[in-house]
């Protein structure tokens, strides 16, 4: 496919961290990869001085010794895409973590180069293109299914186009041959370099919300499909339970999740639910639909950085094929430290806070890398790949040139608040800071209810108040404030506390369908009313925010899934009449 | 680190030594070391020192010195490779002994002997041959095994300000912490980095009380060389390695005062010119601490584990200081001590609110303490949590002004803190902590304990007065 280059042998001249510099390879390009020492360490060539090749190093580079050999292989680094990605746990360079564990048990030993997409098994090839057929990138030339549901759409790779010549359906492993074009064998299996993005047909506007099953974002902040996010907070406020809840739930088709940098048991506790977690909408495991990228903090910084691209190559893959992929990442800014890592060992001249000067472009390569998109190829089909990226600022403070970079390319912005966490309000979203650049109303309006949009104003507006009113009475105290925005006070606390707060860890409250959504805002919209026509009776205030029927709001989240509209009614009705005998 | 390990042949070779800065020496001539390798360094003196390669090439050697360089000089001082990466003995003879920051005997015992030899960076746990940590650990203290359950497995930090008994706390824990479930004991490797005589002679004492029994005391003292304070908590991750994954024990590692270690890592980042990053600590600090506190976990298949207990004192009591901040961002939680409460007199003077166990949900409820045990947890942070706003408005409205129901919430924040915190040296078990905080949510209505179910409630309440 691409020009290929023959392999240089070269040798070590010096070792620094992750950061080793060879001599001897003149014809090697930027970003190719080579095999350092005899333990055949994977790396990629970063700078070129001279004839001095600088790389870093995907893996532990102790007993490494001057003058140990160092192989280019001509190529840049690649993902190998293909049938048995789903359900798979990846390290950042794509090594299945189970072949590593077979090689070398519990501990990742080094220089282990397990192939990236099993060899060995068979997928029922079923064609769909037909010998005389003409063909270019993107077209479907048949479907494998995996696990219970899933259609694995193959397609004509990019590069190729033709006559279709011979087609084989039946088993095939991802590297026998299934159609010929032009005579020319074409696997299931095909690769693509990791830090170039996949061709599309056309970009397209984005229109269409991706639920997310969490309140507060998809009424107040939501996220567009093929839009993307950022999730900034500092320690324990709730990030990576965040992004788990949106690999469970999110209306995704494919799920990339990235655990980039973090807690290896963070990774365990996915593993461990998501095959008993069924996806809704086939009843699979969820983990059918997933593709885990794991680069845990104690795995070597190089690879962290490269198992960004190898998450969101992935996750372009799937879009190609036109399916809705999320790219959950945890935590972009242990990325952005690898790049630093690595640079600071480069001499480079630092930018703010130590980063590279480059840092800002890296991640707008990354986010850009988010759309929703035509496909190309036929049948004609639309994908997205939605960007949801956590973002770990040193000390909690959104000032930092990560959170500071990817708030400027990110649509939402999704801020988690210490204090809100450390008064166990979850998800800790900070609704007077966070932002949606979004504008989903139109699809709400017509797909959920047509009052939703103003609904979805009432209530912002509402919390935009009380954080007013709870300033002064702060200052002032309650007595300071009129009888009207005592209400507000109280409709404030109900939206908080029996709307907002959704507890990730309630079998019965994890996820939120917008329907039940759009129920609830609509009580608490009627009991706005109700306590407002009170108040206009002249009702005494503590009576109407002290009435009891108010705590059963914190009830709506428990109603059971089939009485939901039901329950509304009744609770409203109820509201309604309390407020009249008062 | 121990040079007992006779199997590997030495390579014997004279360098020169071309520079010496600090801790650090730059030796040419090192053909045939590798990276991150041991060498000798002779100072020609009678004393053998060893170092770690930093950084190589072609003609020089960035060597990090054990020891120290005081009398390094140019001319006088050679260096000898050794062929392999830094390690250390490990084994059961080590337990009962007391040892020095690299793992030699600090006691006037004999030499252990080691069962094996391991180097002691480890190599990382591949995330899918773990086990989630799921088991609950009983230290004993209340607002810990309550509020903020530990799990065998888990990383916990206690962040700490000076003059706060975090050292006290982590001996106390240390000391009494069981597995109530599981027979296996609960061994402890201490690691203390950076520690006062006055603070190894507390140590000394703690332990000698268990001398003979199951635990290994690394003592790095302030006035060690501070870069053998890099190697302290690795040695002992290492033998705690050996002893929860091959010897299937529950391993309880206490590392104090990580602050000390990370003051060692910045001096060494200093002397090699490196790009300071936040107030002067290396870039890569976050990755450094992440190799030590990822150590902790279990692995499928085996029966032991390895729980991690860190102390952390926060410079000048700041949270987002670098040294917590990235320990929160790596660590399952934090407990928190107070200054306020161990001016109150209360021992151990924990912080519940801005303390947290991320794990805590995974090692409690039904079967493994109590089923009451999340809901009662949730009451009972949420109105320690109203009473000490109650407090804070009280400072400014006064008490009479409050209203009957904020003073329940009031008396109960001091009921709360007096009882359940404040522990003195007594220990608790988990049915004892339990029923303690059930008895402090007695005065209150059943209809205000909103986190708790019916069932508990008809359960373990005793009626309070009427709402
Ligand atoms: N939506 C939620 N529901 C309930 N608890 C939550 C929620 N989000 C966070 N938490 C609590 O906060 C803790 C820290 O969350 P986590 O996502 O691990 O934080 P971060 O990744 O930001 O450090 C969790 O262990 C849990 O106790
Ligand atoms: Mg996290």
């Amino acid at each position: 496919m691409t020009g290929q280059v023959p392999s240089d042998t070269g040798g070590v001249v010096k070792v620094s961290g992750p950061v080793v510099t060879a001599a001897g390879l003149p014809r090697t390009r930027l970003f190719d990869v080579v095999r350092i020492g005899t333990d055949r360490i994977l790396g990629e060539v970063i700078r070129i001085d001279d004839d001095l090749v600088v790389v870093q190093a995907f893996e532990d580079t102790t007993g490494l010794r001057v003058d140990e050999p160092v192989v280019a292989t001509g190529e840049p680094l690649y993902a190998e895409l293909g049938p048995g990605l789903l359900g798979a746990i990846l390290d950042g360079t794509q090594r299945p973590l189970e072949s590593l564990g077979a090689e070398s048990g519990h501990y990742i030993a080094r220089g282990a180069d397990p192939p990236r997409l099993d060899p060995d098994r068979l997928w029922d090839f079923q064609a769909a293109a037909a010998v005389g057929n003409e063909v270019t990138p993107g077209d479907l030339l048949g479907t494998v299914t995996e696990g219970r549901a899933f259609e694995h759409r193959v397609l004509v790779p990019t590069g190729w186009s033709g006559t279709v010549t011979a087609v084989r359906p039946g088993p095939a492993t991802v590297l026998d041959p299934v159609v010929d074009i032009d005579g020319h064998p074409v696997t299931m299996m095909h690769r693509w370099p990791l830090r170039r993005a996949r061709p599309v047909a056309g970009r397209l506007p984005l229109t269409v919300p991706l639920n997310t099953g969490q309140r507060v974002l998809d009424l107040l902040f939501p996220v567009a499909r093929g839009g993307s996010a950022i999730i900034p907070g500092g320690f324990g406020t709730g990030k990576t339970v965040m992004e788990q809840a949106l690999a469970k739930f999110s209306s995704a088709d494919v799920v990339v999740y990235v655990g980039c940098g973090e807690r290896g048991n963070e990774l365990t506790e996915v593993l461990e639910q998501f095959p008993r977690l069924t996806d809704p909408r086939n009843g699979a495991s969820l983990m059918e639909r997933t593709v885990m990228v794991a680069n845990t903090s104690n795995m070597p910084v190089a690879a962290r950085e490269a198992s960004i691209y190898t998450g969101i190559t992935v996750a372009e893959y799937f879009r190609d094929q036109g399916y809705d992929v999320a790219m959950l990442a945890d935590s972009t800014s242990r990325w952005g430290e690898a790049l630093r890592e690595v640079s600071s060992r480069l001499e480079e001249m630092p930018a703010e806070d130590g980063y590279p000067a480059y840092l800002a472009t890296r991640l707008a390569g990354f986010y850009e890398r988010a759309g929703a998109v035509q496909c190309l190829g036929t049948p004609e089909r639309n994908g997205s790949v939605t960007i949801v990226g956590a973002v770990s600022p040193a000390g909690g403070d959104f000032s930092e040139p990560i959170t500071q970079h990817s708030l400027r390319l990110a649509g939402c912005f999704w801020a988690l608040d210490t204090t809100l966490s450390r008064q166990r309000h979850f998800p800790a979203v900070n609704w007077l800071r966070s932002f949606s650049q979004y504008d989903l109303d139109g699809w709400y309006d017509c797909e959920v209810a047509d009052d939703w949009s103003r609904l979805r104003r009432w209530a912002a507006a509402t919390l935009q108040d009380e954080g007013s009113l709870q300033e002064v009475v702060s200052l002032l105290g309650v007595e300071a404030i009129a009888a009207e925005q005592r209400i507000t006070l109280r409709l404030g606390q109900a939206l908080r506390e029996d709307l907002l707060q959704q507890s990730s860890f309630d079998p019965a409250d994890a996820t939120c369908p917008p329907d039940r959504l759009l129920a609830m805002l609509r009580v608490l919209h009627a009991a706005d009313g109700a306590m407002s026509s009170a108040l206009s009776r002249g009702v005494a205030v503590p009576d109407i925010v002290g009435a009891s029927v108010l705590t059963e709001l914190g009830q709506m989240r428990r109603w059971p899934a089939g009485r939901v509209d039901d329950s509304a009614r009744d609770l409203t009705r109820r509201v309604a009449e309390e407020m009249e005998l008062l | 680190m121990t040079t007992q390990e006779g199997t590997t042949p030495f390579i014997v070779g004279h360098r020169t030594v071309t520079r010496i800065a600090g801790p650090l020496i730059v030796a040419t001539g090192m053909d045939g070391v590798g990276y991150g390798e041991l060498v000798e360094v002779d100072t020609g003196d009678g004393v053998v020192r060893e170092g770690q390669v930093l950084e190589l090439d072609e003609s020089l050697a960035v060597v990090q010195v054990f020891g120290g360089t005081v009398g390094v000089g140019r001319r006088t001082t050679s260096v000898r490779t050794r062929g392999r990466a830094a390690s250390t003995g490990v084994g059961k003879d080590y337990f009962g002994r007391v040892l020095d920051g690299m793992g030699r005997p600090r006691d006037h015992g004999p030499e252990p002997v080691p069962e094996d030899y391991r180097h002691v960076n480890g190599l990382p746990l591949n995330p899918i041959a773990r086990a989630h940590p799921d088991q609950f650990l009983e230290t004993g203290v209340s607002a810990i095994d309550g509020l903020l359950t530990l799990v065998r497995g888990q990383k916990l930090p206690i962040f700490t300000g000076a003059g706060l008994p975090a050292n006290a706390l982590a001996a106390r824990i240390a000391a009494q912490t069981r597995a109530p479930d599981d027979a296996t004991e609960v061994v402890v490797v201490f690691a203390a980095m950076g520690v006062t005589r006055r603070e190894a002679a507390f140590f000394r004492t703690e332990f000698s009380a268990d001398a003979a029994s199951s635990s290994v005391l690394l003592l790095n003292l302030a006035d060690d060389p501070t870069i053998e304070r890099l190697l302290t908590p690795r040695v002992a991750l290492t033998m705690a390695e050996y002893l929860a994954f091959e010897l299937e024990l529950h391993v309880l590692v206490v590392m104090t005062d990580m602050t000390a270690y990370c003051e060692a890592l910045r001096e060494i980042s200093a002397a090699r010119e490196e790009m300071p990053g936040r107030r002067g600590y290396p870039g890569y600090m976050y990755t450094d601490l992440a190799s030590l506190y990822e150590r902790a976990g279990r692995v499928r298949g085996g029966s032991g584990s390895l729980t991690q207990l860190m102390i952390v004192s926060m410079p000048d009591d700041d949270i987002t200081h670098p040294i917590p901040d990235l320990t929160g961002y790596i660590t399952e939680g934090q407990i928190v001590l107070s200054r306020d409460l161990d001016r109150t007199g209360v021992a151990p003077p924990i912080d519940v609110l801005p303390s947290l166990s991320r794990l805590m949900n995974a090692g409690i409820g039904a079967g493994k303490t109590r089923a009451d045990h999340r809901g009662l947890a949730d009451q009972l942070y949420s109105c320690y949590a109203r009473g000490r706003e109650v407090r804070r408005l009280m400072s400014i409205v006064g008490e009479s002004g409050l209203p009957q129901e904020d003073q329940r919430y009031l008396a109960f924040a001091s009921a709360f803190e007096a009882t359940y915190l404040d522990q003195g040296d007594t220990r608790r078990t988990i049915a004892e902590t339990l029923e303690l905080g059930w008895r402090l949510l007695d005065p209150f209505p059943a209809p205000e304990l909103t986190r708790l179910t019916a069932d508990d409630l008809a359960e373990h309440h005793r009626a309070g007065p009427s709402a």
